[in-house]
């Protein structure tokens, strides 16, 4: 991306190479068709090839209650998850930008632990800490799972766009009078806009498919990873499919608004948040 | 240019929340772990015993063994599919180059779960693959070993890492000046020695992140054995997990997450010191 490509081409033109390329995708991607065709066969999950189109399944999808719920659930417990983790990310990253504070290196690996070890590490310790704290599993304990180990990434995210940011404006604010305060809500967090946007939907996106620390702190509501999963030991049926096929489309729609933001915010790709941990 | 107030009201809040809800949880699982269970109640009985048993115990050994070679397998499947990819689009896609990356990055944000549950319907034995070679009159019978083995695990594992492994050695081709190349074709190597002896050395870094990322979500994973692998392809984190669960003994499973955390943060240091060796400049 830094240089064109230019007539230094290793190999002028390698089929071979070409074809393991096309295998790849046919790997990434084939489970992912399969997963759609089927959501749409009479039949049932299975059988080949698939032979009758129908509807059903995505009608009973929409007749299904628990599936609802459980959506719901799901998007209270994420939405409240990005206010949290916003906030508090926002508040991290500028602190690692700007203040300079005892144990500052030590608390920035602390901050990014949940998103290098495994999710059953982070769910576990802080089934441990609920019990420690008497505190009952809800949808609250999810939402603290899910807001304290996403301020990783907003705090990642933001840190990245705080870095990009003219901090001459803020200079020339703190100068001509303005409080921080004024500083803070004028000039930098419109500034902060994109990155805060998509930041937040990538947040979103992450709560919405979290399963791993969920899995130890659920109540007696399910989210809708955990709603599915508790299906997939009664059998599978198209229905999974169907909604796997939603969960797809809107994931899929999200990362195109995702990516599009954060083209215009920081001009990168989520290799930034892999390079930074 | 900020003052020691405005310093403290952004630093507090994430500090103190941190500290109480990931530090403390943190902690308590690491105090467990000296802790044992007698007659169903834990005891605050400070101990090594379960860090004993983990090695004496042939059960965990042999879970701890399989766990490390699943975790490595998946590591360089994601690594044979992924750096070819990685380096086609790099020098050979062209004017496809921005698609085709984008057609790797989409299937990163698909849910885990949607794409493990998509093998469990290819795999099962009345499932898609079994439909298709018996369509095919390749079979007769539904093949039932495709699914509930360590097999499943490392295919289903793979497909979700190979674009995280992608990523980093697709950067780090990216940032190869391509001067560097011509110059080594310039000076008469053939195209094998161009690659060994400048883009290969050159890709190690990105490489090494890659395989990192691979090693360590495949080690400490309990999801995909419980959805394709079954009981031959148990792994630490679900000893873990019933030990969490029916089982009942927190110490003993707070000791193997303890050994889960260990393993992962040494193989994340030795990768670090490594890519900085290999890194250029």
């Amino acid at each position: 991306m830094v240089l064109p490509v230019t007539s230094a081409n290793p190999q002028r033109r390698s089929p071979l190479l070409a074809a393991y390329a096309v295998l790849v995708f046919a790997f990434i991607y084939l489970p992912i068709v399969v997963l759609i065709v089927y959501s749409f066969n009479r039949d049932g999950v299975g059988g080949f090839p698939p032979r009758h189109f129908t509807l059903a399944w995505y009608r009973q999808l929409f007749a299904d209650s628990a599936i609802w719920d459980s959506i719901v659930n799901s998007l209270i417990v994420a939405a409240a998850s990005v206010a949290l983790s916003l906030t508090l990310g926002l508040l991290a990253a500028l602190a690692l930008d700007r203040a300079s504070f005892p144990g500052k290196a030590l608390f920035r690996r602390l901050v990014l632990l949940p998103l290098i070890l495994p999710g059953i590490i982070t769910g576990l310790s802080l089934l441990m800490f609920a019990v420690f704290a008497g505190m009952q599993l809800s949808l609250f304990s999810v939402f603290l799972g899910h807001g304290t180990a996403l301020i990783s990434v907003a705090t990642t995210e933001l840190f990245a766009g705080l870095q990009k940011l003219d901090r001459a404006q803020e200079e020339a604010s703190l100068d001509l009078g303005a409080t921080p305060w004024q500083t803070f809500w004028r000039i930098t967090l419109p500034n902060l806009k994109l990155s805060l946007i998509a930041a937040g939907l990538l947040i979103f996106t992450l709560s919405m498919d979290e399963i791993a620390v969920t899995f130890f702190l659920i109540g007696r509501d399910n989210t809708l990873p955990l709603e599915i999963w508790g299906r997939l030991r009664r059998g599978i049926t198209p229905e999974i499919n169907a909604i796997s096929s939603l969960i797809v489309a809107v994931s899929v729609l999200l990362i195109v608004v995702w990516y599009r933001l954060r083209a215009r915010s920081v001009s990168s790709a989520p290799q930034e948040l892999l390079e930074n941990l | 240019m900020y003052s020691r107030a405005y310093k403290t009201v952004i630093a507090a809040p994430p500090l103190l929340w941190v500290c109480l809800f990931l530090l403390l949880p943190y902690a308590l699982m690491l105090a467990h772990s000296f802790w044992i269970v007698r007659d169903g109640f834990l005891v605050h009985n400070w101990n090594l015993q379960n860090y004993r048993a983990l090695f004496t115990n042939p059960l965990y050994v042999q879970v701890f063994l399989r766990t490390a070679r699943i975790a490595a397998s998946v590591t360089l499947c994601s690594m044979l599919l992924g750096y070819p990819l990685a380096y086609y689009l790099s020098f050979h896609a062209g004017p496809r180059k921005e698609v085709l990356y984008q057609l790797v990055i989409v299937p990163l944000w698909v849910s885990y779960l949607v794409r493990g549950y998509a093998w469990k319907t290819i795999l099962g034995s009345d499932g898609v693959l079994n439909g298709l070679l018996q369509y095919l009159h390749i079979t007769r019978e539904p093949v039932s070993f495709f699914l509930y083995s360590p097999f499943a695990v490392v295919l289903m594992l793979t497909h979700i890492y190979t674009p995280f492994v992608f990523l980093p050695i697709y950067a780090a081709l990216e940032h190869i000046p391509r001067p560097l190349i011509e110059a080594s074709q310039d000076l008469g190597a053939d195209r094998r020695a161009t690659f060994l002896r400048v883009i290969l050395p050159l890709s190690i870094p990105g490489l090494l992140s890659g395989a990192t990322f691979a090693f360590v979500l495949s080690v400490g994973d309990f999801l995909a054995p419980l959805l394709v692998g079954g009981p031959s392809a148990t792994m630490l984190a679900n000893i873990v997990q019933s030990l969490f669960g029916a089982a009942y003994d927190w110490p003993l499973g707070a000791a193997i997450s303890v050994s889960i955390v260990l393993i992962t943060i040494s193989v994340l240091f030795l990768t670090e010191r490594l890519e900085k060796r290999w890194s250029f400049r």
